[in-house]
């Protein structure tokens, strides 16, 4: 058996800040991304994105990029739009939110641009 | 003038099925209906069998009383209303028997089940007796209180979507001191865990008196969501042996600030849960629910009460979380019947599936649903399966499978994280878990050396015991 390993979790080093679904995975591919949104309009739920400053992340509310995008399923427009946040707050965490409105809740939510965390 | 006589008097013994069995009757959408299996003593009918069952569960005694015309017996009497066959097994059979709505008091689960499941388990005239299904009407559901949050508002309050939650049973689960269980707490969670688990027997003892436990595991939870920056929790087991001594644990759970209590609701009692469950609702506290004696009731196939019943009582108690068994690791389960009472758990409205051992529709109406929780023996290449049987809406729970992790507890944590995220990726993508689980964790696993020694140090592990209880489905 290979010897033992430290779990370098350190509340001085940023980097061992989460955020939530698919944050223990390494960072999202643009064709990984694209397939996360493609589940979402499989399930008909609708698309939103939010951002934050990486320090203010572990707040309910990060700031919704414009409104959620209500019956789009076309996922380049939604890519694009994704695209636009983060270059619009290219230090912010951006994230894609599937709202379902049958159950009240998010199907999906997922972090696709990190941040420098702090 | 026309007068209408009334019954006469007549003292002694009768058949029950001249009163009790009535299968031209109808169902009411009011009626509580309850399905038995039925093995009766040698010689009786199935009709008077069926009927004794009705009536010993509602109006009826051995024989015939004078006060029995002092009110309308044919008003609050249950009514054996159907027999049917129980695929391979020819000296049983399936009674369905409906209960009018007048029979019982609103909002208490306990005044049902004590008539439904009361005297009449006992009872001579069968051999054995084993309440499957209760199909409960619009109008009691609306009346009890059911889960104090439910899945959806679990979700907001924990910030967490699109995916199971993990948890994690503390072990050893006896004689560990407060702050090295503390520890062990502060190790699962800071590795990546939602939630660690008190164990069921885990109270007040002299080895780790409640408040200490408490006040040690919220430290870990404290630094554990500074550390992380996710919102995590541990499930304060409050279950003691009274009320009072219940309700102060759980006012301590709160003003230190934890997220989330735990009950054994079986042993503890239905009407001390209600009454815990209605206390968490107005204290904002979650509520995950623990099922110990449950296997006592519903692991034997002709007697007893089938689990999907003591799922639908628990959604009707409240609770936040309920087990329902893994299907893949060391405890019992039926894959079919067990995805019945996890839809049962969750679901709005569950139609009628024998396949899935549910025998009537069961409309939820508004009340919120319930997390299933999948706990015992299961480990990272159980990952793809139990992603694809459970789905989102779940809390897989690894004890031993984080805990034995040869680097310790966080790396456990960090593999099984790892492995979860990973299989919901995949499954988001298209791909088909069950098949292709290997190869999804294997690639995972080149980026996580904790995820990496986790599959080398279980991969071994195979549990191919048959399952005892069986759903009736065919010929066996």
């Amino acid at each position: 058996m290979s010897t033992i390993q430290d779990y370098p979790s350190r509340l001085s080093d940023p980097a061992s800040r989460k955020m939530e679904t698919f944050s223990y995975l390494p960072e999202m591919t643009k064709d990984q991304m694209r397939k996360q949104i493609e589940w979402i309009v499989k399930n008909g739920w609708n698309p939103a994105i939010e951002h934050t400053e990486p320090e203010n992340a572990r707040g309910y509310y990060w700031y919704m990029w414009k409104l959620p995008m209500f019956g789009e399923t076309d996922v380049d427009a939604i890519l694009a739009e994704l695209e636009e946040c983060h270059n619009a707050n290219p230090s912010h965490h951006v994230r894609l939110l599937g709202y379902d409105n049958f159950t009240q809740s998010q199907g999906a939510n997922m972090v696709v641009y990190r941040g420098k965390n702090v | 003038m026309n007068v209408k006589a009334g019954k006469k008097y007549d003292a002694g013994v009768k058949d029950y099925r001249s009163t009790y069995w009535e299968p031209e009757y109808s169902v009411r959408e009011t009626d509580i209906l309850a399905v038995f299996k039925v093995i009766p003593q040698d010689g009786v009918p199935r009709e008077e069998a069926a009927a004794a069952v009705a009536a010993e569960s509602s109006t009826g005694t051995w024989t015939t009383v004078w006060t029995d015309l002092l009110t309308d017996l044919d008003h609050y009497k249950g009514r054996a209303y159907r027999i049917e066959d129980v695929p391979g097994q020819d000296e049983a059979f399936y009674a369905f028997i409906a209960y009018p709505a007048d029979l019982f008091e609103e909002g208490s689960v306990v005044n049902v089940m004590t008539s439904i499941v009361g005297n009449v388990f006992g009872f001579k005239a069968v051999r054995s007796l084993r309440l499957e299904d209760i199909r409960f009407p619009i109008w009691f559901v609306k009346g009890c209180f059911g889960p104090p949050h439910g899945i959806q508002v679990e979700r907001d309050k924990m910030d967490k979507y699109g995916r199971p939650l993990l948890g994690c049973t503390i072990k050893p689960k006896l004689g560990l001191s407060a702050k090295n269980y503390g520890r062990a707490v502060y190790e699962v969670l800071r590795g990546g865990l939602d939630f660690s688990k008190d164990d069921e027997n885990v109270n007040s003892q002299p080895f780790m008196r409640w408040r200490d436990r408490f006040e040690f595991c919220q430290e870990a939870i404290v630094k554990a969501e500074a550390e992380t920056g996710e919102r995590k929790g541990h499930y304060l087991n409050v279950t003691s042996g009274t009320v009072e001594e219940m309700f102060k644990r759980a006012e301590f759970a709160k003003e230190i600030g934890s997220p989330i209590i735990m009950s054994d609701y079986l042993t503890m009692g239905w009407a001390a849960h209600n009454s815990l469950s209605k206390w968490c609702r107005d204290n904002g506290m979650l509520l995950h629910v623990h099922r110990a004696m449950h296997a006592v009731m519903d692991r034997n196939p002709n007697h007893g009460i089938n689990f999907r019943v003591l799922t639908k009582i628990l959604r009707l108690l409240g609770g936040d979380h309920l087990h329902s068994g893994t299907v893949v690791g060391k405890l019992e389960g039926d894959r079919n019947a067990t995805m019945g009472w996890i839809n049962l758990m969750r679901d709005k409205f569950i139609k009628e599936d024998r396949s899935m051992g549910v025998f009537f529709d069961q409309d939820w109406g508004s009340m919120p649903g319930v997390f299933p929780v999948a706990s015992g023996g299961i480990h990272v290449w159980h990952m793809p399966a139990l992603v694809s049987i459970f789905g989102n809406d779940s809390v897989l729970q690894f004890g031993g499978g984080t805990l034995g992790h040869p680097w310790g507890n966080a790396a456990g944590a960090a593999a099984n994280r790892v492995a979860l995220e990973a299989c919901v990726q995949a499954r988001n993508e298209g791909r088909e878990l069950e098949k292709e689980g290997k190869d999804i964790l294997i690639k995972a696993a080149a980026h996580s050396p904790e995820l990496k020694v986790a599959m080398e140090t279980w991969k071994e592990i195979k549990f191919e015991f048959d399952t005892v209880d069986k759903l009736d489905v065919q010929h066996r």
